[in-house]
């Protein structure tokens, strides 16, 4: 799957997307988070409060409760501010 | 109901002029028009709005259709721009047409609300002493939560 990153969350890892494989049996959301978390030191601090870290699945934005099974495309980043 | 983002800089007036044009008999015109800030004690010299092309459209388009149905409007419309803009130019438009005014006012406070947090655009302030991003504020999710139960996440 496709993840992108937005904001400060692009900023400090320092890419706005990669392709990532991750294992089967992350299956939702909060698991992807946690992976991505442990596979890099940036990432771990920039989810460490897990409540800033907005997503969207496919151009949806879900909660972190979300199934991730056939997703191509998920969007990172932390609280938006619009308007 | 139509919703634009662009980075092109707009002229609130003329915009809003040519919205009511087919609807002057309505009653009820409300808008609210955003700039960029600064003051004295926090200078800006320009603002950078990063965003999520196709969840902002989508978003957004949820918004003014909801606050259409809810509020029973005539017609709601809102501009929203992107990349970096100077100081005191105009960030977001929101307008709508209804009968009555607190239908109007409401429509407009409805989009708004939702717009500043669940709109994927992101604030980065340029001012003297170099950049930082605007943290989302608890305000704008409470002033977002009197209107619930939305539709939209």
């Amino acid at each position: 799957m496709q993840i992108m990153y937005f904001a400060w969350f692009r900023e400090r890892l320092n890419t706005g997307s990669e392709h990532v494989e991750p294992p089967a049996e992350i299956s939702t959301v909060a698991s992807l988070i946690d992976w991505l978390a442990e596979r890099n030191e940036v990432a771990a601090e920039l989810f460490a409060d897990r409540n800033i870290v907005r997503v969207a699945l496919d151009e949806q934005m879900v909660s972190h409760d979300a199934p991730i099974s056939g997703v191509r495309m998920v969007a990172i980043f932390p609280p938006m501010t619009g308007g | 109901m139509w919703v634009r983002l662009q980075a092109e800089i707009f002229s609130p007036g003329a915009e809003i002029e040519a919205f009511v044009t087919h609807h002057k008999d309505a009653g009820a015109v409300a808008s609210f028009y955003g700039s960029v800030r600064s003051t004295p004690e926090h200078p800006v010299r320009s603002l950078h709005l990063e965003h999520y092309p196709p969840l902002a459209r989508k978003q957004i388009e949820t918004f003014v259709k909801e606050a259409t149905e809810r509020f029973d409007l005539i017609d709601a419309a809102v501009i929203h721009r992107f990349g970096t803009l100077a100081r005191g130019e105009p960030i977001v438009l929101a307008m709508t047409i209804a009968h009555h005014r607190q239908a109007a006012l409401d429509g407009v406070s409805y989009i708004m609300d939702w717009l500043k947090t669940e709109a994927p655009f992101w604030k980065r302030e340029q001012g003297p002493a170099g950049h930082t991003w605007i943290k989302a504020k608890r305000s704008d999710d409470d002033a977002a939560a009197r209107w619930r139960p939305p539709t939209a996440k």
